[in-house]
């Protein structure tokens, strides 16, 4: 108890520290002003919640081939964390974009893949909740974990391959793109601070499916009594 | 400062769901830890 406290603590500090660089230490930018400050929490939420995806993509293809337990119950809690961020990129995108761009929403690649790829882990959850049998609900939602990911190179190369309204990427983009050092610094910082707190809240999520599966096995235990 | 209710919103938000996810996590984690007591106090009965 005394440790997940002090983990709490010290992910609420990096976060707090992202948040006043995000403020106060980075430059304002030139064009868009003072709304484009929401570009550190929404860019490193993004790439927090795309790499929750990844790693459920590996507990899943684990899964497949171990059997054994606890890569489900990392893939849930990984799938569960991805989705707690991707639904605030889906929520601090529009905001950013209504005063920037005019508009709330457009269906374009990168929005479009975005929001899919959100519906694809909402769905995987929902399986998770259909299936009793612990062992095919397992199984079967590791497949169907492994096919949601193929979304993920879509959303990383919707920019690249495809003329988009979201804008260009800053980073690993195109020759002549690129960011302010100032930016970048804050941007990286950000991101470290976001996956301070997926580390934070996978472990908590991995420990609740950990006891649900002791859960399982006490009841199994009881019926077979 | 054009835009500042925007960049708050977008902000207090963005923790807020951090915030809330990590309090659903938490009523889970302690809910179930109930029901494994009561569990495991219900087989030493039975056995």
């Amino acid at each position: 108890m005394a440790k997940q406290t002090i983990a709490a603590a010290l992910v609420l500090l990096l976060v707090a520290a992202a948040a006043y660089a995000a403020f106060f230490v980075a430059p304002t930018e030139r064009s868009m002003g003072l709304i484009q400050r929401i570009f550190y929490l929404h860019v490193s939420s993004a790439w927090t919640g795309l790499i929750a995806f990844f790693i459920c993509f590996l507990s899943n293809l684990t899964y497949v081939f171990s059997r054994k337990p606890r890569w489900d119950w990392l893939g849930v809690s990984s799938a569960e964390v991805g989705v707690t961020f991707t639904t605030v990129v889906l929520i601090t995108g529009p905001i950013w974009a209504h005063p920037v761009w005019g508009i709330w929403w457009t269906w374009d690649a990168r929005l479009t893949s975005t929001f899919v790829l959100w519906l694809l882990y909402v769905s995987y959850l929902l399986l998770r909740t259909l299936i009793e049998e612990p062992d095919r609900r397992a199984l079967l939602s590791a497949l169907f974990g492994i096919f949601a990911f193929l979304d993920v190179p879509l959303v990383f190369g919707a920019i690249r391959w495809w003329r988009t309204q979201h804008p260009q990427p800053v980073i690993m983009g195109a020759q002549g793109s690129g960011l302010d050092p100032r930016m970048r610094s804050v941007l990286l910082f950000c991101w470290l601070a976001m996956m301070a707190l997926m580390a934070f809240l996978m472990r908590e999520r991995y420990q609740l499916e950990a006891m649900r599966g002791e859960v399982e096995l006490i009841q199994r235990e009881a019926e077979g009594q | 400062m054009k835009n500042l209710d925007s960049v708050f919103a977008a902000y207090l938000i963005g923790w807020g769901v951090f915030f809330v996810y990590f309090l659903t996590v938490a009523r889970r984690t302690s809910v179930l830890r109930a029901d494994i007591e009561r569990l495991k106090s219900s087989l030493d009965r039975g056995k």
